[in-house]
């Protein structure tokens, strides 16, 4: 009896769909093929030692989407809607870095600014166009879709203009170290970057009342109104937040090719970061919401791409693949179909120990 | 099924975990007859009502219907409106941007193309039938409530219904809508429709109903004759115990005498909004309850919201305790003690996924600040503290807030701004939609908060209630102030005559 109640309550616990989603995942992989969860330690090309293996790459990669995922859960938190130009602000934001790196000549031989200077800067960037996505969905109450579709169709024209159009290289190795290792570390840094984004979001939401905020004016704006709060102000924020989100993660997209490519840079990043959010059970009209869940779907996502690719699925072809799963793992995770589940489950448990107490 | 009865339900059970909602729960509807359900919040008639028509399966128990040899079943609302079981809610649950024609006819079409000047006809003809001021081609929102209202009635019986079931159909309707609405109630009767009345107002049961069923925890208090049932005795059935509360309430706020050389507490000049509502002047001393009083619609919960800053201010000054402060928003409002309980719970008051604790320590926690969140043991400490004192009825502080009845949706509410301490607490309507037990909890709240020195000001559209807390009535016609009363003018009479206006 007691262990039903734990695993009913497991059943209800929002995270609850992410980490089922991962487990029939892994199932999958290991009945195709267990290689799948091979790790290796090598060397690169330079001669460091790096871990490599398909559970490294889910690791490197879906850093990027769970930084993302951070700032898409607190905008979908507080304005029911979603960024759809996270990709094309990725490309404006990783076109700044190269070109405060980089000055006037687009292959210099040395970096003209030091690193953190161009990310700092980068950083406002964001900041600014999270800002305007942010005015026009507060303030002029534009729907988030709509307002960010502007910069999803200017965004990664801008971000050639920043560069003028040139392709910037840098040859410093020290910039590379960001989406790549660091020198004696087999573990890849954007790891390490994610988690320090999860340590200063779960600092945040633990000694601010950004949480409560964003979920009261979620809910219900009127009544956060008549509460004090500015919805306005703070659906600004989750925007501005987002943008920060998006020059972390646009630093670890530039720093993995020491260039960028502005049409196909983190396309599509944003159907992801926004499917993460979906998939940690989050309600996309907005409200209530789980970070963890949010991070954790993040990762499943990557995790699924990446299974993807080793099943040698054409990458034109992925998108369609990917979305047969995503629609099993969204309806899935919708209320509707997880209380017909619960109650089914309830019902093959009332079976089973009516059996139990029969043979007792 | 006995003769001349459309409906009969027996032995009704209906469980959710951890609450026994019905337990064996009989009903009978005559034909030609409006029969009112009466209970506190909780005490399950909203249960029965979704039984009935199909939103919740019951778990046990019969439900027959004139016509139908076996029992019926219901286990969807579609199933419940082809045996001829329609419902009209409180809120309206019509389309506004369609036309009225539209509205009764939508989701009924059994052809895939619509004759749409048969439609207009047809409805214009139920409409006139029924003596229902609407046009078909009318756009719905155009339409007062109660006429949506109606339209919602007539859409309900062209569906052929037997019975019909008005849940709440008053509550946002001043009296003359209400006349109209019981015109058409009445009309109804007289055609066989069994009506299946459930509201909070006593007087419109008396006047209206012919048989009463009295519902108390889930259980089947009894069924009464309405000439056999006196109200003193009608409310105690519904409470459960023997009643003289109402008079309890009455000598308390006796005990408050206004000194006149004591500064207000919070005093207005030429106070106004951009809700529409005239400048007014206002002041309210220390431990005082006042209210504002008038017809739906005469300005007086705009009047609040000036003051606490929810409508744009547009002019006037404001003071407190002397001092001239400025209120341009409802944080302004907030850091000079100011608390407001607003008219509508759902739309402005209750966050509803959040929880009980959540939202009790809100107001508080914006007051505190963004960057000094409340350590859960606070949280839970505030919650727990209010939840005992105000006896909400919640399965734990984590319990969403939309789970709650509305009563105790209210009592958190209410919560949330007494925990700020305010030194001046308004209350917009609000008893509205609760029970009569927690009315008269929050009645002899306000009296009791008063005596220790809080200003309230108590706005409801119940007169009595007024009366029985307040010891000055502004009263406000058209938008306007229009008449101020106080000690020996207090009563219903000079009320009236003073909302209605012209000479004394």
């Amino acid at each position: 009896m007691q262990k039903n109640n734990v695993l009913t309550r497991l059943m209800r616990n929002q995270i609850f769909i992410p980490v089922a989603a991962l487990i029939l995942l892994a199932i999958f992989n290991l009945i195709m093929d267990p290689s799948f969860f091979k790790i290796t330690l090598g060397y690169n090309s330079v001669g460091n030692p790096v871990l490599s293996g398909y559970l490294i790459t889910i690791l490197d990669y879906g850093s990027e989407l769970a930084i993302l995922a951070i700032g898409m859960t607190l905008v979908t938190a507080a304005s029911g809607g979603q960024d759809i130009s996270v990709g094309a602000t990725i490309a404006i934001s990783g076109s700044v870095v190269l070109r405060v790196l980089c000055g006037t000549n687009s292959r210099p031989e040395t970096l003209q600014a030091p690193i953190i200077v161009a990310f700092l800067i980068s950083c406002v960037a964001a900041m600014l166009f999270g800002a305007f996505n942010g005015v026009l969905v507060a303030y002029f109450k534009i729907q988030p879709m709509v307002a960010t579709l502007i910069l999803f169709t200017a965004g990664r024209s801008i971000a050639a203009w920043i560069n003028n159009n040139e392709l910037p290289i840098i040859s410093d190795p020290v910039f590379g170290y960001f989406g790549g290792f660091i020198p004696g570390i087999p573990i890849p840094t954007p790891f390490f970057i994610a988690v320090a984004c999860m340590i200063v979001i779960a600092l945040v939401l633990r000694f601010t009342n950004l949480g409560l905020y964003t979920q009261a004016v979620g809910i219900n704006e009127n009544s956060s109104k008549l509460n004090g709060l500015n919805p306005a102000f703070i659906k600004f924020l989750t925007f501005v937040i987002l943008g920060l989100c998006v020059a972390v993660a646009a630093l670890i997209k530039v720093s993995r090719i020491s260039s960028i490519n502005y049409s196909v840079i983190a396309k599509d990043i944003e159907m992801d970061a926004i499917l993460a959010v979906a998939l940690g059970g989050n309600a996309l009209s907005g409200g209530k919401f789980n970070m963890a869940a949010s991070i954790l779907g993040a990762y499943v996502i990557q995790f699924l791409t990446t299974t993807l690719y080793k099943f040698n699925v054409q990458s034109d072809a992925l998108p369609a693949y990917k979305a047969v799963v995503v629609i099993i793992l969204v309806v899935m995770s919708t209320p509707v179909v997880r209380s017909w589940l619960s109650e089914a489950g309830k019902k093959i448990k009332g079976r089973t120990s009516q059996k139990a107490k029969e043979v007792a | 099924m006995k003769d001349g009865s459309v409906l009969e339900m027996r032995g009704i059970c209906k469980s959710f975990p951890g609450v026994r909602a019905l337990q064996d729960v009989d009903f009978t509807l005559k034909q030609g007859e409006i029969h009112a359900l009466m209970g506190e919040n909780g005490a399950g008639k909203s249960t029965l009502i979704k039984v009935l028509t199909g939103v919740y399966e019951k778990d046990e128990g019969h439900i027959y219907l004139k016509g139908l040899e076996q029992e019926a079943a219901i286990r969807s609302p579609q199933d419940a409106q082809k045996l001829g079981i329609s419902t009209v809610y409180q809120e309206i649950t019509l389309c506004p941007n369609l036309s009225v024609a539209e509205n009764m006819f939508i989701g009924r079409e059994t052809k895939h193309l619509q004759d749409w000047k048969k439609m207009n006809e047809a409805a214009d003809r139920i409409l006139q039938n029924l003596d229902i001021p609407a046009k078909a081609k009318q756009q719905l929102a155009d339409c007062s409530i109660a006429v949506q209202q109606m339209v919602a009635i007539a859409r309900a019986v062209d569906m052929d219904c037997k019975v019909l079931i008005l849940d709440e159909p008053t509550s946002s309707l001043d009296e003359q809508e209400v006349e109209k609405l019981f015109g058409l109630m009445r009309d109804l009767k007289k055609r066989g429709v069994g009506i299946i009345f459930v509201t909070h107002f006593l007087d419109q049961v008396y006047e209206v109903c012919d048989k009463i069923t009295v519902l108390r925890d889930g259980k089947l208090v009894g069924e009464y004759e309405i000439k056999e049932l006196p109200r003193l005795q009608l409310v105690s059935k519904m409470l459960g115990k023997e009643l003289d509360d109402l008079s309890g309430i009455k000598d308390e706020s006796m005990t408050y005498h206004e000194e006149d050389n004591m500064v207000p507490v919070f005093e207005a000049e030429k106070l106004q909004s951009n809700a529409g509502i005239k400048p007014f002047d206002f002041y309210i001393k220390k431990g005082e309850v006042n209210g504002f009083t008038g017809l739906l619609g005469s300005g007086r919960s705009e009047c609040v919201r000036a003051i606490f800053g929810a409508d744009r201010v547009i002019g006037g000054t404001v003071k407190k305790n002397g001092k001239q402060i400025k209120i341009n928003k409802p944080l302004d409002a907030m850091k000079n003690g100011i608390a407001y309980l607003p008219e509508d719970r759902k739309r402005d008051g209750i966050i509803g996924d959040l929880s009980v604790r959540d939202n009790i320590i809100l107001a508080l926690q914006v007051l505190k600040g963004f960057f000094k969140p409340f350590t859960k043991a606070e949280a839970n400490k505030f919650a727990e503290e209010y939840i005992k004192l105000l006896d909400i009825k919640t399965a734990s502080a984590d319990t969403p807030i939309k789970s709650l009845s509305g009563g105790n949706q209210q009592k958190v509410i209410l919560a949330r701004w007494l925990l700020t301490h305010p030194e001046y607490l308004i209350l917009d309507e609000p008893t509205r939609g609760i029970d009569v037990g927690t009315k008269i909890d929050i009645q002899k709240l306000v009296l009791k908060l008063a005596s220790e020195g809080m200003s309230v000001t108590f706005i409801s559209s119940e007169t009595d209630e007024m009366l029985r807390t307040c010891s000055r009535l502004i009263v406000m016609r058209d938008r306007k102030v229009v008449g101020e009363l106080s000690g020996s003018d207090l009563n219903q009479s000079q009320i009236m005559s003073t909302i209605a206006g012209g000479d004394k």
